[in-house]
């Protein structure tokens, strides 16, 4: 199996497109000052992330009490309930169902969790027609492309490119890239698939302990138009969305779209409590690997993330190196704290592609302390992840030198003394990276400490 | 009160005029400030590398040096912050440590200076003095705005602040962030300097000469006129005047 590219290497790559980074930046840029403006009309903001975060800890801490209640009353309500250790289990449970109703046509609403399952694969390879149903994840699955952004799946296209792959797809005019004109073509494309299936698979948002329900939330009314007609609804949801009452979704709620995109609330937030008469409602309850994340104590905060994205629209990593650049199904700064604990060695460059400016952790809706975890992890990644010799020499070497003052003031000037009289092409060879596109600093003719001895201590 | 002097490695050696400015300051303050000769590092390009294990011997190294002051000050809002959480546990018999701004706003309480210094001047607000600190208000959170910075160059003759874009936008330094992710850095710094040169600004400064070292290495490969100054010398300048002139 090819290895996993660095994050450093990968967003190298994507970085030689300067322009396409600069509007990348701009665009992602753009979502973070809605978000700005919505907050600011809030007056307790910072409350209601302390009362979500607050909440979340509840959750976390009584995780396996609120479990079992949130089975009772679904199960009463008339939902069957499935749980998945893993996503094989996951998509076992979905195969299982899809053959049972004999159904080969189904559309599926945004779900990160099935993005995290691989899903799509799964079932494409038995042969089943899996239609994304929100407008992202549909241009994406035209464009054999997994999604870029939790919130926005194709951030990463422009208006012409998708207009070329809606025109290879639905044919749409060539050349054509309004909007309307284009959106138009999907939903009359989309409209066919929602008549044509009788199984929808939704994600989940918020599942709610003391009602047994659950909310979805979208902008493009997918998830509805998907459940209300088929006869199969199939929820997909990973343990951890859990609120404890149905009033807690006063407090995530204003903050998910505030956070997400800058709107007041999203377009539809579906409340699901049972199946429609006749009809069947199947909620499948998955883990991997989250009850892992559960027991890391230094980590198990990372749970409370509501998948609002705000932590990639303003880290300024995810901006300028795009969703691809990370190789995780969820990107960014709390994909960087998520997949680490999924695969180690896979992810094992993601806590590094940070400069740990903790802008992540002020925009988090939910408080997670995400530069922070990015910080533990990278104790744990020398530890336990790949070995990496000549970065763990050179930092045992710069640790020894900075624990000896005299050694510290030997190799200070050695270094000072050696910059002043190399020549040009010395200093900035090919393994100087910090000299590719800078210049290093210019070497003065004292250091502070000769200074000091000269002008202050005698 | 004591006061302790904590110069940041790579200022010790390469700017000794923002650690020279950062003395006088507080000396023309009348604090009575003195510099442990024995100091090197405060250990956080080990602890940011994953390596905190390495970085324990200066952190001893540096409790140690620091032992018999009442205050430890840095002009250095991330060598400051990784003191505050790596090196002490903030109990009662350790020393406070400041970072040098917070320290003139909060501890002396300064509402004057004496400096002078007739530029345009763009503030980079360093993300560690910033969010671990909090030396400002960062844009993410919501509340009243402050700046403390901000609030000492007003005091400053002749300054004028200008107002960027984005205005508290991480420059990519990062540490060994600013090598490991070589392109991505470079991408950021170029960006943050292009803010400032678009609104006119003639000097960039900041609490942290970590990010202005990276700023102005490519401010000097690109041939750009804007100056980089640790915000100890412009709150320092007696007679006006720019680096390199």
């Amino acid at each position: 199996m090819k290895a996993t590219p660095t994050h450093a290497a990968a967003a190298e790559e994507f970085l030689k497109d300067e322009e396409r980074s600069h509007w990348h930046d701009d665009t992602l840029w753009h979502v973070r000052s809605k978000r700005d403006v919505a907050a600011q009309k809030i007056p307790e903001w910072e409350q209601l992330r302390t009362n979500a975060s607050q909440v979340k800890d509840h959750v976390l801490s009584n995780m396996d009490k609120l479990l079992l209640q949130f089975e009772k009353n679904a199960t009463e309500n008339g939902i069957e309930v499935l749980w998945a250790k893993d996503a094989e289990e996951h998509n076992q449970h979905i195969l299982r169902i899809l053959e049972e109703y004999q159904v080969k046509n189904l559309v599926k609403s945004k779900s990160i969790l099935t993005e995290e399952c691989g899903l799509n694969h799964f079932l494409e390879d038995k042969g089943y027609d899996v239609v994304d149903t929100d407008l992202g994840e549909r241009i994406i699955q035209f464009n054999k492309q997994v999604p870029s952004h939790i919130v926005m799946p194709a951030i990463h296209l422009k208006k012409k490119e998708i207009g070329d792959i809606f025109h290879k797809h639905l044919g749409t005019d060539e050349g054509a890239d309004d909007p309307a004109y284009l959106t138009e073509a999907a939903r009359q494309h989309l409209r066919q698939k929602f008549i044509q299936a009788r199984v929808a698979i939704t994600g989940v948002n918020f599942g709610i302990a003391e009602t047994g329900g659950f909310v979805v939330c979208t902008n493009e009314g997918n998830a509805d138009m998907g459940t209300h007609l088929a006869d199969v609804h199939i929820a997909c949801m990973g343990i951890e969305k859990l609120v404890p009452r149905a009033a807690d979704l006063g407090v995530f709620l204003r903050l998910l779209a505030r956070s997400a995109t800058g709107q007041s609330i999203t377009n539809y937030t579906s409340h699901f409590h049972r199946p429609r008469e006749g009809k069947k409602l199947y909620l499948i309850l998955v883990d991997n690997g989250r009850t892992d994340q559960l027991g890391r104590e230094d980590f198990r905060n990372s749970l409370k993330c509501i998948r609002c994205g705000a932590c990639m629209n303003t880290c300024p990593i995810y901006r300028r190196s795009s969703g691809f650049s990370y190789n995780s199904t969820v990107p960014g700064p709390i994909g960087s704290i998520l997949s680490p604990g999924m695969d180690l060695k896979k992810h094992s460059t993601l806590p590094f592609a940070s400069t740990l400016c903790g802008s992540c952790t002020d925009v988090c809706p939910v408080k997670i302390n995400i530069h922070e975890q990015l910080y533990k992890w990278r104790q744990v990644i020398t530890k336990e992840g790949p070995s990496q010799p000549s970065k763990k020499w050179a930092m045992r070497f710069g640790g020894n030198v900075m624990s000896k003052p005299k050694l510290f003031d030997l190799m200070g000037n050695l270094a000072r003394k050696s910059l002043s009289i190399s020549p040009r092409g010395f200093v900035y060879n090919s393994f100087n990276a910090w000299g590719k596109h800078r210049e290093l600093p210019e070497v003065p003719k004292e250091s502070f400490k000769e200074w000091y001895r000269k002008n202050r201590k005698q | 009160m004591k006061v302790g002097l904590f110069i940041p490695c790579y200022v010790e050696l390469f700017y000794p005029q923002v650690a020279i400015a950062s003395l006088e300051l507080l000396e023309s303050a009348g604090v009575d400030v003195d510099y442990p000769l024995k100091q090197t590092c405060c250990g956080q390009p080990m602890a940011n590398s994953g390596y905190q294990n390495y970085g324990e011997g200066s952190a001893a190294l540096f409790r140690k040096n620091f032992s018999e002051f009442d205050y430890v000050v840095c002009p250095s809002g991330s060598c400051t912050l990784h003191a505050k959480d790596h090196i002490y546990s903030g109990e009662e018999n350790e020393p406070k440590i400041y970072e040098l701004c917070e320290f003139l706003t909060d501890v002396l309480k300064i509402k004057e200076l004496k400096a002078d210094f007739p530029f345009k001047v763009g503030i980079h607000a360093s993300c560690h003095g910033l969010r671990g600190l909090h030396l400002a208000k960062p844009s993410e959170l919501m509340g009243a705005d402050f700046n403390k910075p901000k609030q000492l160059l007003e005091m400053v003759k002749g300054i004028e602040l200008i107002e960027l874009t984005r205005k508290d936008e991480c420059c990519g330094f990062g540490g060994t962030f600013a090598v490991l992710e070589e392109a991505v850095s470079v991408g950021m710094g170029k960006d943050r300097i292009k803010d400032h040169e678009e609104h006119g600004v003639q000097v960039i400064t900041g609490a942290d000469m970590s990010c202005l070292m990276h700023l102005e290495g490519i401010i000097r490969r690109d041939k750009s006129s804007v100056k980089v100054m640790h915000i100890a010398e412009i709150l320092n300048a007696r007679v006006p005047k720019t680096q390199n002139q």
